[in-house]
């Protein structure tokens, strides 16, 4: 209804407009001006995307050219020798972002069910609004705990305590370093739960009330309401959180820098130092030593934004099904 | 009816405890956070913060006086460059785009807010720096620009959208032409949640540094072009706290401290414009 009323309004106007353009045609160049300037700057935004797709292609096509696919599956990396393997940053990017994503899920959606559903509404919305005020910290600041604070306490007492009791599983294995995958694991776990917990709870808050009420009244205790009424339908929108979430993880750059180690090798060890795509950009972008160099952290880049892409446009298609146009679904 | 505590009962009450103790293993941490910046930044602060920039290695004392300016510059120049664009691009979608074309324009603003923001970075070095041939805080500001402009559009484009076709209409039944009355009528009645989004929009660039790295690149010193390399507080936070000194370390928690308390302020100020009544 809404809709449809504004659409008609919004109609009306352009007609109007278009007749004042016809009855005095000196006074609508106004409007005609003002109208091509905004789409000019609207049109600016899909410029901008094109331009940032074609620059980034272009500039790898030199490393794309030279190396092929077998760029992805490479192991060593040694820009002076101009040996370029990718894979170490490809499983680091995956590694530490899938793990991160396992630890914070859970966490998230008990939070998010903590605020909508338990918690007295003040303590729910204090509780909420802490997460999104958190989730606005830069994640530099991130980084800055997690080099000084947190790595030195997992190199004292988190690792040592890792080896000597769970050692004899390969992840537990090597020397306590401090900063390690495992540290990223944690950085990122950290800043993805904010974010994961107030999308969450945004789609359970888009949950119709009948569909609870519905539960209750069948005699369902608070715990199989949510279940059994609540989980069921905002699925595919928590699973665009989480997917959300993971596309975060995976183009998180500075935190991850500065607490991973960078150092380009594949360890089984979760304890040893590891390195991310957008962690190797960042470190060696600025100061690349060839030509071929340069050409190669820009495929790494463009590798990152292929699958971010494609992993933040799967989120949105997930989210908007549950927050938007719920009223036509099987309630 | 008789009511023994079932199984059942007892799921609920233990899936309570856990959700429970969820919501503490999230605040914990960013709690310690908050206490550490708090703590760390309070003890090392000083009046020389604002006043001096970073001393040379092995003398103490300093400040990051240039990268509170060079952050303010770049905010500003990105701005200027993104608030247009993002402003009156939404004008755009609400007032003409009810067509593909606009829903095209917000699915490309939803992509490149997802794009990661070093990425961004990368660009503006391709477009800015390699044809300028140096660093320089000009192609900071424009990454930091490309970040700010779907924000801005996407958060406007909301509260055009709420601004109630009749306003318009009573506008242009006065004989108002149209693009006086988006101007006058539209813009100016969605003003505080406008200037919401652009605090937010605000907030998320003060803190970023990953797009910075290879266009403003950071300076130890005063800039006096925006052709050249200029500071900011993230660069300087990052550097110095990967750097092997307690003295850097101590400035890094210093910015840290400012930098958290001045995104707090925004968020605040953001939310007390983001309450004012409207449309009543």
């Amino acid at each position: 209804m809404e809709i449809t009323k504004t659409m008609t309004s919004a109609m009306d106007r352009e007609t109007a407009a278009a007749k004042t353009a016809f009855i005095s045609g000196n006074k609508a160049w106004g409007d005609r001006l003002f109208r091509w300037l905004t789409l000019g700057f609207s049109a600016s935004i899909l410029l901008i995307l094109l331009i940032m797709a074609f620059e980034m292609i272009k500039e790898s096509l030199p490393a794309i050219r030279k190396f092929g696919w077998g760029f992805t599956i490479g192991k060593d990396w040694d820009p002076v020798q101009e040996q370029f393997g990718a894979l170490p940053f490809l499983y680091g990017s995956v590694v530490s972002s899938i793990l991160a994503i396992l630890m914070a899920t859970p966490l998230s959606v008990g939070t998010a069910l903590f605020i909508t559903d338990i918690a007295p509404k003040k303590l729910g919305g204090a509780v909420s609004s802490l997460v999104e005020l958190l989730a606005a910290i830069p994640s530099v600041i991130y980084g800055l705990w997690g080099v000084l604070v947190m790595a030195p306490w997992l190199q004292k007492t988190v690792q040592p305590f890792l080896i000597d009791h769970f050692g004899f599983i390969p992840l537990f294995q090597g020397a306590p370093y401090g900063v390690s995958m495992l540290a990223a694991i944690f950085i990122l776990m950290i800043m993805i739960v904010p974010i994961i917990t107030s999308i969450t709870k945004e789609v359970l808050t888009a949950v119709p009330t009948a569909q609870k009420e519905a539960a209750y009244a069948l005699g369902a205790t608070r715990w199989e309401m949510l279940r059994v009424a609540l989980l069921p339908y905002a699925r595919s929108g928590i699973l665009g959180a989480v997917i959300l979430g993971l596309g975060r993880a995976i183009g998180e750059t500075m935190a991850v820098t500065m607490v991973i180690g960078n150092t380009p090798q594949i360890a089984l060890s979760l304890l040893a130092p590891g390195y991310t795509m957008p962690s190797v950009i960042a470190n060696e972008f600025a100061e690349t030593t060839s030509k071929l160099h340069a050409s190669v952290l820009m495929e790494i880049g463009l590798i990152l934004l292929v699958v971010t892409l494609i992993i933040n446009i799967m989120a949105r298609l997930l989210i908007w099904s549950v927050t938007r146009g719920n009223s036509g679904r099987s309630a | 009816m008789k009511r023994t505590p079932s199984i059942r009962l007892i799921k609920n009450g233990l899936m309570t405890l856990l959700m429970v103790a969820a919501t503490l293993a999230v605040l914990a941490p960013l709690g310690i956070i908050f206490v550490h910046i708090l703590k760390m930044g309070a003890s090392s602060i000083s009046l020389d913060f604002f006043t001096q920039i970073p001393k040379p290695t092995g003398e103490t004392g300093g400040g990051m006086a240039n990268g509170l300016a060079g952050s303010t510059i770049m905010i500003a120049m990105s701005s200027l460059i993104g608030l247009p664009v993002g402003i009156l691009g939404a004008v755009y979608l609400t007032e003409y785009g009810h067509n593909r074309f606009a829903d095209a324009i917000r699915f490309s603003a939803d992509v490149l807010a997802g794009v990661p923001s070093i990425i961004t970075g990368m660009v503006a070095y391709t477009l800015l720096v390699v044809p300028m041939k140096g660093f320089s805080a000009l192609a900071g500001a424009v990454a930091l620009a490309l970040i700010m402009i779907p924000i801005v559009l996407r958060t406007t484009e909301e509260q055009l959208k709420l601004v109630p076709g009749t306003l318009r209409e009573a506008s242009l039944a006065l004989g108002v032409p149209l693009w006086r009355t988006t101007l006058q009528v539209t813009l100016a009645s969605a003003r505080t949640g406008i200037i919401t989004g652009i605090l937010l929009a605000i907030a998320r660039i003060a803190g970023e540094t990953a797009p910075l790295l290879f266009t403003a690149l950071g300076n130890q010193f005063w800039s006096r072009k925006l052709t050249e390399p200029m500071a900011a507080i993230p660069l300087q936070i990052f550097n110095f706290a990967i750097a092997p000194y307690e003295d850097w370390h101590k400035l890094a928690w210093a910015g840290a401290l400012v930098l958290v308390v001045i995104m707090f302020s925004l968020s605040l100020a953001a939310r007390y414009f983001g309450r004012q009544k409207r449309y009543s």
